[in-house]
C-alpha cells in the first residue's frame, strides 16, 4: 500500500490550437504533496482534471504505480478522491443518500457502511443535516459534502482544486485537517492559488513555466 | 460480473429516485401524452380511421413522447455538472447500461399508458394482441436502446435540444419502417408465422445497436 507512485510524463493540453501547458513532468510518491499554482484561467483545474483522468491530455500520459506494477482506471474509481468546483453532486439526493450512492459504487459491497459514511459527515460538520436534499444547502454546505464524498475509501490519492472555496472558518480547518492527514495515508495534490495552500504542500508547480 | 451487476443496480435505482424526487421527465412527458392523444381525439372526431393509419399515428404519439424523455438521460447529468462524480465512480459500462434499464422502466410505463388512452379514443382493433404486444416490445426496447447512446451523444452537444432529431431520424429509421409494418400486420390478426421477417430484423437491430453503444459509450462518455 505504502508505494503509490503518480508520475506525469510530458503532459501537453491544447484547446482549439492554443497550448494550455506543454510537457509537464512531475513525480510524487506515497507521502508526499504538491500544489498547482497559476493565475485564473492558466490550466490549473485542466491538469486536475487530465490527473484524475476525467479527461485526456493532447499528449502525454498520466501513470499510476504500485511497487512497480502500472495501475489501471480501476485504481482511479477506488483509490482516489476529488474535489472540483466542477464536480457536482445530486441535489435532489441527501446527502446521506448521496455518499451512500457513490460508496455504494466505489466500494464493490453489497451494503454500504453507514456507520462510516455518518463519520464522514460528522467530520465535515454535516450531520445534523445528513437527511435534507442538497438543493436546500448553502454552497459552502455542498463544498463540505464535496469533501466529504472524495474521502470514500480513504483515497490513496487525494486531488483538491480549489479546496477553501466558500468554506468557513471551521471548513478550511477541516480542509487542513484532511492535507496533514493525506501525507500519512498516501499523495496529496491541490489546485489553488490561496497563499494558505501553499504552506500545506512541499512541492510547486507553476503552470505558468510550462507554456510554449 | 456480480459487481458490474450490482453497479447497474444501483445507477438504476438512483436515477429512479432521482426521478422520483424531481419529475424532470415524467411531468413534460405526461403533459406531452395527454396533448398528443388529445390531438389526435380532436382530428379524428366522428370519422372512422382505418386501423393501417392509427398505427401510424401510434408511433408518431410512441417516438416523439419518447423522444421528449430519453433525450434528457445524459444532458441532465452535464448540465447538472454530476457527470464528473459518476464517471469517477463507475466503469461506463455500468452506467450505460444502468441508464438503459432506467429509460426502458420509462418507456414501458409511458407506452402502455399511450397504448390505453389511444385504444379508448379512437376504437383502435387489435385482433392479435399477444403478437401485437411482442412487437410493440421489441420495437420499445430497439428505440430505447438507439435513444440512449444518441442521448449520451447530444449530451456533449452545445445545441442540445435541436440535436435530437437530427441524429436519432436516420438511426431509427429502420427500426421505425420495419415495427409499424409488423404493429399493422398483428394488429390485423396476422399469425405470428408471417411476420417472422420483421420480428427477425428487431431482434437483430436491437442486439446490434446494444452492442455497437457499449463498445462506443466509453469514447462518447469521457473526453
Amino acid at each position: 500500500m505504502k508505494s503509490l507512485t503518480v508520475i506525469s510524463e510530458n503532459l501537453t493540453k491544447k484547446y482549439s490550437g492554443k497550448t494550455i501547458f506543454a510537457e509537464l513532468n512531475f513525480n510524487l510518491s506515497y507521502g508526499q504533496s504538491a500544489v498547482i499554482v497559476g493565475r485564473n484561467g492558466s490550466g490549473k483545474s485542466t491538469l486536475m482534471k487530465i490527473v484524475s483522468g476525467l479527461i485526456s491530455p493532447t499528449a502525454g500520459r498520466m501513470r499510476f504505480l504500485r511497487d512497480d506494477n502500472e495501475l489501471d482506471r480501476e485504481f482511479v474509481r477506488t483509490s482516489m478522491g476529488f474535489v472540483s468546483p466542477y464536480l457536482n453532486l445530486y441535489d435532489e439526493l441527501t446527502a446521506l443518500e448521496n455518499l451512500r450512492f457513490f460508496s455504494g459504487l466505489k466500494s464493490g459491497k453489497d451494503n454500504s457502511d453507514d456507520e462510516k459514511l455518518k463519520s464522514h459527515l460528522q467530520f465535515v460538520g454535516l450531520y445534523e443535516r445528513r437527511n435534507d436534499e442538497v438543493k436546500a444547502y448553502s454552497s459552502g454546505m455542498k463544498q463540505k459534502l464535496k469533501i466529504a464524498f472524495s474521502l470514500l475509501n480513504e483515497p490513496e490519492l487525494l486531488l483538491l482544486d480549489e479546496p477553501r472555496s466558500n468554506l468557513d472558518r471551521d471548513g478550511i480547518s477541516i480542509i487542513e485537517k484532511i492535507a496533514e492527514g493525506q501525507k500519512e495515508k498516501g499523495v496529496l495534490i491541490i489546485a489553488t492559488n490561496d497563499e494558505d495552500d501553499l504552506k500545506l504542500c512541499e512541492m510547486k508547480i507553476n503552470i505558468e513555466e510550462h507554456k510554449k | 460480473m456480480k459487481n458490474f451487476l450490482r453497479n447497474v443496480r444501483i445507477i438504476f435505482l438512483k436515477d429512479v429516485r432521482s426521478e422520483l424526487r424531481t419529475r424532470y421527465v415524467i411531468n413534460s412527458l405526461l403533459m406531452f401524452v395527454l396533448v398528443t392523444i388529445s390531438i389526435i381525439r380532436f382530428a379524428i372526431g366522428d370519422e372512422k380511421i382505418e386501423d393501417e393509419i392509427l398505427t401510424g399515428l401510434l408511433w408518431i404519439s410512441i417516438f416523439f413522447s419518447a423522444s421528449g424523455g430519453l433525450a434528457r438521460t445524459f444532458v441532465k447529468e452535464e448540465e447538472k455538472e454530476t457527470s464528473s462524480a459518476l464517471k469517477l465512480s463507475a466503469s461506463p459500462t455500468e452506467i450505460f447500461v444502468g441508464k438503459l434499464f432506467f429509460n426502458l422502466v420509462l418507456t414501458f410505463i409511458l407506452n402502455f399508458l399511450i397504448l390505453i388512452l389511444f385504444i379508448l379514443i379512437t376504437e383502435y382493433n387489435i385482433k392479435n394482441p399477444l403478437l401485437f404486444i411482442s412487437v410493440l416490445s421489441l420495437g420499445n426496447i430497439g428505440l430505447v436502446a438507439a435513444s440512449t447512446i444518441i442521448a449520451a451523444i447530444i449530451s456533449k452537444a452545445n445545441s442540445k435540444g435541436t440535436l435530437y432529431p437530427v441524429l436519432s431520424f436516420p438511426v431509427l429509421l429502420p427500426l421505425l419502417l420495419t415495427v409499424i409494418n409488423a404493429t399493422k400486420l398483428a394488429s390485423a390478426g396476422i399469425n405470428s408465422a408471417e411476420i417472422m421477417g420483421e420480428i427477425r430484423i428487431l431482434v437483430s437491430y436491437t442486439v446490434v445497436v446494444i452492442t455497437v453503444s457499449v463498445m462506443l459509450f466509453p469514447f462518447v462518455w469521457e473526453d
